[in-house]
This record gives structure tokens, C-alpha cells and sequence, in this order.
């Protein structure tokens, strides 16, 4: 082979290297936004199921749906005062979380909560637990993590729980088949 | 496969995911259908109606080949072959 060709065809294997790592995967991203309970609920039902189904999930947490990220028997001291204030005023856990729609005060939460008892529906816990099992990827984003003042220090423990900013998210999005915003 | 051809089959395995709600069935079938072998009929039973919509894509989804479903007074019998 001349020297030319040689040439030739190493620039077209990586070109086609190139396409092939750029085409979209059996993968599902989200990005989860929402603080609300039975958004959460939908999320993670969405992602557990689709692991069921072979496909890889990534979550991107941001804004109020970090709160469901927290743990209630973590705290952080040297807080400022606007970092304490969110901290207070926002739930801290899963299972504080409100309901989007009747959520009347917390008797909502209640209610959702006993009915979903009775009718077998996972809970918020058993979720994140078989999400933890079947290898789903749960990134936070840092934005608004320091816009809360929230720290890694008081989320939840999650295997491989990851802090990052919107360029992962974007990159998780691009090779993803799937993308979804809740 | 006709009602009594299916509840002639002999499968190999029967997850039970009576009493579970989406997505309870399909993890259960994910979690089992490892034990089998290609070729071999997994039986999944179910009472969640949903299901019998659900195991027919996750099969296409899967490459598995779904045989089809009985219902016994709400609980359903579905079998897949891997």
C-alpha cells in the first residue's frame, strides 16, 4: 500500500470512530427539577423502569428537587444566614417532600402516602433504593446547590452521587436516545 | 399461542410480582430472566393490568419473545421466551 492510501484510511477510521462514538445510546437522561413529591415519584418510577429495560439512566438534579436529595440526619454548621434560611424553609428529605396539586397543608402527602401503601406503588424510599441497585446515576447540580447553600456533606448516600455543572448534563443529554425534564 | 396451549407450557421459572405496581413487574422479570437460558420460558404472574401491555414491549424491547397471556379472575400469567 502506498503511503498515501495508508494515509487515507487511518483519517477515514477515525472519522467513522468519531460518528460511531457520537450516536446516541440506549441511554435515558433527565434532568429533575421539581421539588414536588409526586414529580419525584414519576421520575424515579420512569428511571427504575427503564433500567428494568437495559437502558442506562443518568439523573441531573437541580434546583428544587435537591431537596429531595437531603438527608435529614446530616446537618452543616458555618452556614451563612441566607444558607440557614433555605435550609429551614425548604424539605429536608424525601419524605417531607410537598404533593404539586391538594397538597392541603401536608394532609396531601398523608393521603398519597397511605393510598400508595395500599396499592403496592413503591415508595419514595424503596425507589431510590432499587435506583442505588441497578447502577442509575444521580448527578447534582453545583449551581444551584451553592444557590441553596446546600453542601455535599448533608445529601443522602448514594452510590457514585456526583456534583457537576450543566456541560455533564449536556454531554449525558447528547448520547442519550431519551431525554426528559421533570 | 392459544389460552390452552400457554397453560400447557412448561416453564423453567415463575417470578411472582402479584401485589406490585408499575414498575414492579418488569423489575422483577429483569431480576429473574438472568436465571434461565435462551430458549427456556420464564412465566411471570401478575395483578397489575398494566402489565399486560407492559411484559409484550419490555420483551421487544429485550429481544425476548413473548408468548402471550392468561387471565386467571385478574391475576395474570405471562410467558416470555428468552
Amino acid at each position: 500500500m502506498s503511503l498515501e492510501l495508508e494515509q487515507q484510511v487511518k483519517e477515514l477510521e477515525s472519522r467513522i470512530n468519531k460518528l460511531s462514538n457520537r450516536q446516541a445510546k440506549d441511554q435515558l437522561s433527565m434532568v429533575v427539577f421539581s421539588g414536588d413529591m409526586d414529580k419525584i415519584l414519576a421520575a424515579m418510577i420512569i428511571a427504575t423502569g427503564a433500567t428494568a429495560m437495559d437502558t442506562k439512566v443518568k439523573l441531573f438534579f437541580t434546583f428544587w428537587a435537591i431537596s429531595a436529595l437531603r438527608d435529614p440526619a446530616k446537618n452543616v454548621k458555618e452556614k451563612n444566614f441566607i444558607s440557614k434560611m433555605f435550609g429551614m424553609m425548604l424539605p429536608k428529605g424525601r419524605n417531607k417532600l410537598k404533593l404539586s396539586n391538594m397538597n392541603m397543608a401536608g394532609m396531601g402527602p398523608a393521603m398519597i402516602k397511605s393510598i400508595m401503601k395500599k396499592n403496592k406503588v413503591a415508595s419514595l424510599d424503596d425507589l431510590f433504593k432499587i435506583a442505588a441497585e441497578q447502577g442509575v446515576e444521580i448527578n447534582i447540580c453545583e449551581m444551584s446547590m451553592n444557590l441553596m447553600g446546600f453542601k455535599k456533606e448533608e445529601m443522602i448516600d448514594y452510590p457514585g452521587l456526583n456534583v457537576c455543572g450543566v456541560a455533564t448534563f449536556l454531554a449525558d443529554a447528547e448520547e442519550s436516545k431519551v431525554q426528559l425534564f421533570i | 399461542m392459544t389460552t390452552d396451549e400457554l397453560k400447557n407450557l412448561k416453564s423453567q421459572i415463575t417470578v411472582d410480582a402479584r401485589g406490585t405496581s408499575c414498575p414492579g413487574p418488569i423489575l422483577a422479570a429483569k431480576k429473574s430472566i438472568g436465571e434461565i437460558k435462551s430458549g427456556e420460558i420464564m412465566e411471570v404472574l401478575s395483578s397489575d393490568e398494566g402489565t399486560k401491555n407492559d411484559i409484550p414491549k419490555w420483551c421487544q424491547k429485550m429481544d425476548f419473545e413473548y408468548l402471550g397471556c392468561v387471565d386467571e379472575d385478574g391475576i395474570y400469567r405471562l410467558f416470555i421466551k428468552k
